[in-house]
């Protein structure tokens, strides 16, 4: 039998599963309240996080939020999980978890070798119970580096994917974009395009052509063109010149589904790059979460936008990837409505990403009907880099001229490494200073100028 | 009143200004100064001053380079010619120039004008259209809850019933969606095309109105009390930076409970601004209805029996 109860200001508040639980021991979010799984009262989710506290580890890893028989991800995540280490953490509380994940004591290294131990259920819930201060101060001790072309994750550095996306997929119109970005600095994590059209000929083209940017001015970074990632396989077999494999991920076998992909497929997929791809590696893979995905294609299974989110980044440490990224307010006001409400996502998001264990960067973004605007995100992006954030976007003033919707732009991550004292990603930074473009941690004179790219 | 105060030489000053002034007399077009439109009028005390800005959201105006001494500056053009994402801006430091700063800041204003904006009366009465609410109550709901902007509410239902005309041809429904300035700025264009077309080809088209607070969705609830054999609706799409006005145009032949997108024929971004004409849009939506009306079909479904016999 399992009995979870609180008394609250003299009220008693009882929770019927661990499902139940989790959602209701959530920070309010729009989405949660949609799916009518939501806390009923500000004092109910509080109780819900009383209990929680006292829940031990192990119960949550035999509570999964769908089971393991019926869902891949749930094997997934669960197959992958280290037995030893989990023997030492299984009776755990989650409230012990949360402080021993805080103390002094504990090294970001004793975190990544817990990290190892982690489903998306327990991650969750440890995450539930983190104050937004909890979840930058967390997340700043655990460090991730991962390496392809650049090496990505060192502490005191933060990089910038380059975003250069056209509404037709114009090829000159993308360089045109890709050379503003980097006279700003942008482009160090990915040279990374939505197409608009998923084809073969299309991506292959565009990856041509920003790999040829790429060798011209001997840039290193990585390029990618986020199609689906079937089309990426067969530009692969093709020889297209891809840096990074992409896929968009999201909670359950169902979920995964609607975005027509699957635990096997990305598997292939893994092998596929590791064969393929034209970079060092050893990490090839690039993934993009974010909360509400699995609830919009009714597939969360009764169960919160956190836990659900939590699962993507379990599922993702399975290809040992170079870098994750939730897009935070990308998904509307249903799921997170205000600046709040994707503040506390983001921050949410990259803790979560970065105990288990993966590199985790955030599209810190904006629909126009979200209570949000470009001042919130400036502040979600400085939070972010404080927690020790791995990259952001890079987009020509944060206006996507293709998705319409609006997120970090090639001035603000140069802003903020001058702002902040981070750095670009090393041996992007030594590309800058030989440009001509950085030079003692703020830009040039010369930089953001794109047509000094003109020249070849 | 004296707000500039770093003007060390104020007849300099002065004679750019009136030169200015000269060549717009001249007929010169004002977006090619590039530069500052800041006129204190001659003859004037410097204790006055006068701002009359040219309009900065002008195709004209976005497009000028802001980069300082670009090393390419006929390149800048071209690159500035390919591709509507706003690069070559230039900077302050790291950071945006003040121009582009305040550019962006239109773009996004608008759009939450046009998001948190309400159709005006004289726009509906141009049309006869009476108003009824979805079951999202405020905007608030709806935008928190699309289930509830996909029907109808209770006293919604009610007038329906008994304003409407039963089992027209077609049925057209107004809903203000995600954008009140999409209805207000292209309805009094795109409807006369729609009716005058419809009825040209004899079809009738029962009793018009507006819902507020609106989702796609509805049309199948409406249809539950209507029974059209084709749902015409025309709505406010979500804001994109800088053009907030672009409806969308959604048809479905029979729309009933259970119906969805793969069941309906879309046209969208109807806007002067960069999109469909309006009035071009409002040809194709009657064309579109004829098809539906003579093939029984909507969607996908449209489009396999088109495919099939050649049209």
């Amino acid at each position: 039998m399992m009995l979870l109860r609180t008394k609250l200001f003299g009220q008693t508040y009882e929770f019927n599963s661990i499902k139940e639980l989790l959602a209701k021991a959530n920070e309010k979010k729009s989405g949660d309240e949609q799916a009518g799984i939501a806390a009923g009262s500000a004092a109910e989710r509080v109780a819900a996080k009383e209990v929680l506290a006292q829940v031990p580890l192990g119960v949550l890893r035999d509570n999964p939020v769908v089971p393991y028989d019926a869902d891949s991800v749930t094997r997934a995540i669960d197959d992958g999980v280290n037995e030893t280490i989990f023997g030492e953490i299984k009776n755990w509380t989650v409230s012990e978890f949360r402080e021993w994940i805080l103390s002094n004591e504990t090294t970001g290294a004793m975190i990544r070798r817990i990290s190892n131990a982690m489903t998306g259920e327990i991650v969750a819930a440890v995450c539930k119970l983190m104050s937004n201060m909890d979840l930058i101060y967390a997340a700043r001790k655990i460090e991730v580096v991962t390496h392809c072309n650049n090496t990505m994750g060192l502490r005191g550095t933060i990089a910038s994917r380059l975003q250069p996306n056209h509404p037709t997929d114009s090829v000159d119109g993308i360089r045109a974009a890709v050379y503003d970005g980097l006279s700003f600095g942008s482009g160090d994590s990915v040279i990374g395009i939505n197409p608009s059209d998923d084809s073969v000929g299309s991506i292959s083209r565009l990856l041509e052509m920003t790999k040829e940017v790429i060798d011209d001015w001997e840039i290193p970074t990585q390029n990618c063109v986020l199609g689906h990632v079937t089309t990426q396989m067969e530009c692969l077999r093709r020889g297209a010149p891809a840096g990074l494999i992409f896929q968009s991920i999201a909670g359950s076998q169902k979920a995964m589904e609607s975005f027509g992909t699957s635990v096997e497929q990305l598997d292939e997929a893994y092998e596929l790059a590791k064969k393929y791809c034209w970079t060092p590696g050893p990490n090839y893979m690039y993934f993009e979460t974010g909360q509400g995905s699995a609830l919009s294609a009714d597939a969360n299974f009764g169960a919160d936008q956190l836990t659900m989110e939590a699962r993507n980044y379990a599922l993702a440490k399975r290809y040992d990837p170079y870098q994750v990224n939730t897009v935070v307010g990308f998904i509307g006001p249903e799921y997170l409505y205000d600046s709040v409400q994707i503040t506390r996502a983001g921050l949410e998001d990259h803790f979560m990403g970065k105990l288990t264990g993966i590199s985790m960067g955030c599209d810190v973004c904006y629909t126009n009907h979200a209570k949000a605007d470009q001042n919130d995100i400036e502040n979600l992006m400085v939070l972010f880099a404080v927690a020790g954030g791995s990259y952001i976007m890079g987009i020509p003033m944060g206006d996507d001229a293709m998705l319409s919707y609006q997120t970090t732009s090639y001035h603000d991550i140069a802003s903020l490494r001058q702002a902040t004292g981070y750095r670009p990603l090393p041996e992007f930074e030594a590309w800058m200073e030989q440009m001509g473009l950085w030079k003692n941690g703020q830009l040039t004179a010369k930089a953001g100028d794109a047509t000094i790219f003109l020249g070849k | 009143m004296r707000v500039v105060n770093d003007m060390d030489n104020v007849e300099e000053i002065v004679a750019r200004i009136v030169a200015e002034l000269r060549r717009l007399e001249a007929g010169n077009d004002v977006t090619d100064s590039g530069g500052v439109a800041l006129a204190q009028q001659p003859g004037t005390s410097d204790s006055d001053l006068v701002i009359d800005l040219p309009d900065p959201t002008t195709p004209q105006m976005r497009t000028r380079c802001g980069i300082e001494n670009p090393a390419d500056p006929e390149g800048a053009r071209n690159l500035i010619a390919s591709t509507s994402a706003r690069i070559c801006v230039g900077r302050a430091g790291a950071r945006p120039r003040t121009e582009t700063l305040l550019l962006f800041q239109a773009d996004h204003g608008v759009t939450q004008d046009a998001i948190y904006g309400v159709v005006g009366e004289e726009t509906k009465e141009q049309f006869d259209l009476f108003t009824v609410q979805s079951a999202a109550a405020d905007r608030e709901v709806y935008l928190l809850r699309p289930d509830l902007g996909r029907r109808l509410s209770d006293e919604g239902r009610r007038i329906v019933d008994e304003m409407c005309v039963k089992n027209p041809d077609v049925q057209i429904v107004v809903g203000d969606g995600l954008s009140a300035a999409a209805v207000t700025n292209n309805l009094p264009n795109i409807y006369p095309v729609i009716a005058k077309g419809l009825a040209a080809a004899g079809l009738s088209t029962g009793t018009p109105f507006f819902v507020e607070n609106c989702r796609v969705g509805i049309m199948n609830d409406i249809n539950s009390i209507i029974h059209a054999k084709v749902i015409v609706l025309l709505l406010g799409e979500r804001p994109g930076l800088g053009i907030a006005d672009a409806m969308s145009a959604y048809m479905g032949f029979d729309p009933e409970q259970g119906k969805s997108d793969a069941d309906r024929d879309l046209i969208c971004m109807i806007t002067v601004h960069g999109g469909t004409n309006p009035l071009e849009a409002g040809a194709y939506i009657v064309d579109y209805v004829k098809r539906m009306i003579k093939y029984s079909a909507s969607g996908i479904k449209l489009r396999e029996i088109l495919n099939s016999s050649g049209e």
